[in-house]
């Protein structure tokens, strides 16, 4: 600390006033686990969003003239105008000879939709539990409880549950996954509530008269943001996995949409045989939920260094 | 004896490239006599901590001591490899730190991480170990050695923890014992148990000692010699009553300047209105359970009363403990008296509504501790300022003008508003908090030991800071505090409070000067350097 003559003048601090989001930015930019995670999802997204540009394939077309066909066989199919072209399933054909390349292609769509749905979804619900369970005493006691019940279902026993009540589909695949995760980000919003509201700036802030609401927004709501972003990609991650176990068990998504799990579970009869039926979805699969957990990884080494221990 | 215990020769330890200088520590040279007390003095970032660090060999990685030489009994430390100085820690030189808590293991019982020490580097069997751990644990004057040795550090108390380290850095009968703010953590008393203990021990054992402290009461209290670093040079060396009474270099000068003194300033009694009075006060706290119905009450504060003026002053004076946070926190109604009135102007404050809270908070505002911790780091420190006021209806506009005002009066660049909180130093931030209290335009602003986290210089300028603005805008002060020096200069009345209850209520000159209560006679004794006449000039 400087000794300086306040006599002489007003003081200022030295340098630049900063600008903070560029700064965390261009952390993160320096981070290669970030950025190679980034790309490969980046990848994903653009093969999901551009399907129908990489394939001129139906995914749902059945073509009981090229079933079970190897990697790299060559396919003649008329278009609709009545001229012919020949066409290379990359990826062979399943035992219902519809094409595994464009099944996979279509099923990122699936696959990042259940991601990025589940994450925002349960992060919404459980920022807001989170929220008021830490900051109400008398609510936490409550709701903690009910949250260490919703803990313990599983959620693939939970989907067999809502499809056996209700169709299967995408939104059941989604509240299935959604509803054990909750519990989870209550916890890590309510730990970081606990600590933050004893912060002499909260009590600053109530000394001055700031309406809760507006409190927990302004002062408590901006510190939960780096945990919750590290949070909600394990999230990701993990829903992809579960849908694809969940399509693999037939308790998922219909199996006329193609889902990584659709196909593996379509493919697994002939494994032996065939091993390309699976191979091929589990390759993206695999490389999918490696890419969101190293940019977990990467964003929580960069925002928060101390994420580690709070977990 | 002829050979110093430690010598250090020109010592530079260079700072990584982009901090704000250069050098950590630059050319520094002192020595410490066996069973002599050098106080290394200085304010936050002046290198004195480093010195003792570069000393034992525990500097943090990118830094490095890159000139001079430390000489321990003759030995050079800095060419020392780390097995040889793993074997001098302890043996030749021991260091004691700050906190006491987190220095000793807290799952390992006391007289086994003092046994541990034994065990590391002597030849000595257990049975042995244990009756030189029990003679040094009785050396410090710790009662029921026996029971000490098998407590676990959570069970003692700050006091009987910082002599356990003190056994434990003694017990090898160390020729250089380095002390690094030992009993900055403690309160006065045991501060003052805690220096006699290590100064009768030195003498006894002719061990040197390192004192670091920026406490010039402690100074004038333990030192025989006094070094005064500045930014990692040495400005002055020299006998402590010579430093203390004729220091030579501008530096040292208003350092000691600014050190409060214990004789309060003559101060009218006002006749003003009262602002607030607190009536018989009470919060205590109850362990609550589920189902079972309260048991244990720990009472915080017990039947406090007082009343503050328009344009006064009062201090709350007391140890860690006493309950008179609680009693601030209590009167801004940060959490709920368990009984007594606060009568601020014409209302009850204790038994106000939440809606009719809020219309009366703003009369009553707090200042906190800790700058680093009451401003929210992610927002702007106009944002700060101007919450407040825009909470009870001004404009962005209005509130921005006015914070700007408030920026110069506790001489703050208002152009400085969009800046966040880390971009200024410890006091620029209390200053900032301050403003932000004003911007409300309470009746009555609470200090909540607002100067004890900031250095004596910083600490004169805030405390003239607000006495400024008390006596400008005249507002009522409630001043909380550990610091028998502070509340000597800023209060006009004092009340000593120990275990929640007032002890001794009166003026400041009859409190510090006549005490009647044996508690604040106690505290008085306590305080550090009170034999030495400090902000006389």
């Amino acid at each position: 600390m400087t000794i300086t003559a306040d006599a002489i003048g007003l003081e200022a601090p030295p340098g630049p006033p900063p600008v903070v989001r560029r700064g965390v930015l261009r952390r993160l930019a320096r981070n290669p686990v970030v950025v190679v995670g980034a790309a490969i999802l980046l990848l994903i997204l653009i093969i999901g969003l551009a399907a129908p540009l990489l394939t001129p394939l139906d995914p749902a077309e059945i073509n009981p003239a090229f079933r079970n066909k190897k990697p790299g066989t060559e396919q003649t199919i008329r278009a609709a105008d009545g001229s012919k072209r020949m066409v290379t399933n990359w990826m062979g054909t399943d035992s219902l000879g519809r094409d595994i390349y464009t099944r996979v292609i279509y099923g990122a769509r699936t696959s990042l939709t259940v991601a990025v749905a589940v994450a925002v979804i349960s992060v919404a619900i459980g920022l807001f539990i989170g929220l008021v369970a830490g900051y109400f005493r008398w609510v936490d006691a409550i709701v903690m409880r009910v949250m260490d019940g919703l803990m313990a279902i599983p959620a693939i026993l939970l989907a067999i549950a809502l499809v056996s009540l209700s169709s299967a589909g995408l939104a059941i695949v989604i509240v299935a996954i959604v509803v054990p995760e909750i519990p989870r980000v209550v916890r890590l919003v309510r730990s970081v509530v606990l600590s933050i509201r004893e912060e002499p700036y909260v009590e600053a802030a109530i000394a001055v008269g700031t309406p809760t609401p507006l409190l927990l927004v302004r002062h408590v709501l901006p510190n939960t943001v780096a945990p919750l972003i590290v949070q909600a990609t394990y999230i990701a991650a993990s829903a992809i996995l579960i849908e694809a176990i969940l399509s693999f068990l037939g308790v998922g998504i219909p199996p006329q949409i193609p889902t990584w799990g659709n196909i593996m579970a379509e493919g697994r009869t002939l494994f032996r045989v065939f091993p390309h039926n699976i191979l091929f979805p589990g390759v993206f699969l695999a490389l999918t939920v490696l890419a969101v957990n190293m940019l977990g990884d990467g964003l929580r080494d960069t925002l928060d260094p101390r994420m580690g221990k709070r977990l | 004896m002829t050979r110093t215990a430690l010598d250090v020769r020109g010592l530079t330890v260079t700072l990584p490239p982009g901090a704000d200088r250069a050098h950590a520590v630059a050319g520094v040279s002192f020595t410490v006599n066996p069973g002599e007390i050098v106080c290394l003095v200085g304010e936050s970032g002046s290198g004195k901590s480093i010195i003792a660090h570069t000393t034992m060999g525990l500097l943090p990685k990118g830094l490095a001591a890159s000139a001079g030489e430390i000489l321990l009994a003759g030995e050079n430390l800095l060419a020392a490899s780390p097995a040889r100085l793993r074997a001098l820690r302890c043996t030749r030189m021991a260091m004691i730190f700050q906190e006491p808590m987190t220095a000793l293991n807290p799952v390992m019982r006391c007289g086994d991480q003092i046994d541990e020490v034994l065990a590391t580097h002597t030849r000595l069997g257990p049975g042995k170990r244990r009756a030189k751990v029990l003679e040094i644990v009785r050396a410090v004057q710790l009662p029921e050695a026996e029971r000490m040795i098998a407590s676990y550090p959570h069970q003692l108390s700050g006091g009987q923890r910082q002599r356990i380290m003190i056994a434990m850095s003694l017990v090898l009968e160390p020729a250089l014992l380095i002390a690094d703010e030992p009993t900055t953590a403690l309160d006065v008393t045991t501060q003052a148990q805690i220096l006699a203990l290590i100064r009768e021990l030195m003498r006894a054992h002719g061990t040197g000692v390192l004192f670091i402290t920026h406490d010039f009461g402690v100074v004038a209290e333990i030192a025989d010699r006094v070094a005064v670093l500045r930014r990692g040079e040495l400005v002055e060396l020299g006998p402590m009553r010579e430093v203390l009474a004729h220091p030579s270099h501008e530096y040292t000068k208003m350092l000691i300047a600014a050190v409060p003194g214990l004789t309060p300033k003559h101060r009218e009694p006002l006749a003003t209105p009262v602002v607030v009075r607190a009536e018989g006060l009470t919060k205590t706290y109850a362990r609550r359970s589920w189902l079972v119905a309260a048991k244990d009450q720990v009472a915080a504060a017990t039947d406090v009363s007082f009343e503050v003026r328009k344009g006064e002053t009062v201090g709350l004076v007391g140890e860690s403990g006493s309950g008179k946070t609680t009693v601030a926190r209590c009167i801004a109604r940060l959490i709920e008296p368990t009984r007594g009135k606060i009568v601020v102007g014409d209302a009850d404050f204790a038994s106000l509504s939440r809606s009719e809270l809020h219309a009366l908070r703003r009369r009553v505002q707090i200042v906190f501790q800790d700058p680093y911790r009451s401003l929210n780091p992610r927002r702007t420190v106009g944002a700060a300022i101007i919450e407040g006021p825009m909470n009870y209806g001004s404009t962005r506009e209005e509130a921005t003008a006015r914070a700007s005002e408030l920026m110069e009066l506790v001489r703050l660049d208002p152009d400085v508003l969009d800046r966040y909180p880390h971009q200024f130093s410890g006091g620029q931030r209390q200053r900032i908090c301050i403003a932000r209290a004003l911007a409300m335009s309470p009746d009555l602003l609470i200090a909540d030991e607002a100067v004890s986290a900031l250095d004596v210089s910083v600490q004169a300028q805030v405390l003239a800071l607000l006495d400024e603005i008390r006596q400008r805008l005249d507002l009522a002060m409630l001043f909380i505090t550990h610091d028998l020096r502070v509340a000597a200069q800023v209060c006009d009345r004092v009340a000593v409070m120990t275990r929640g209850r007032i002890v001794e209520y009166g003026t400041a000159a009859q409190v510090f000067a006549d005490p009647r209560d044996d508690y604040t006679k106690s505290l008085l004794a306590a305080a550090p350097g009170r034999h030495f006449a400090f902000g006389a000039a």
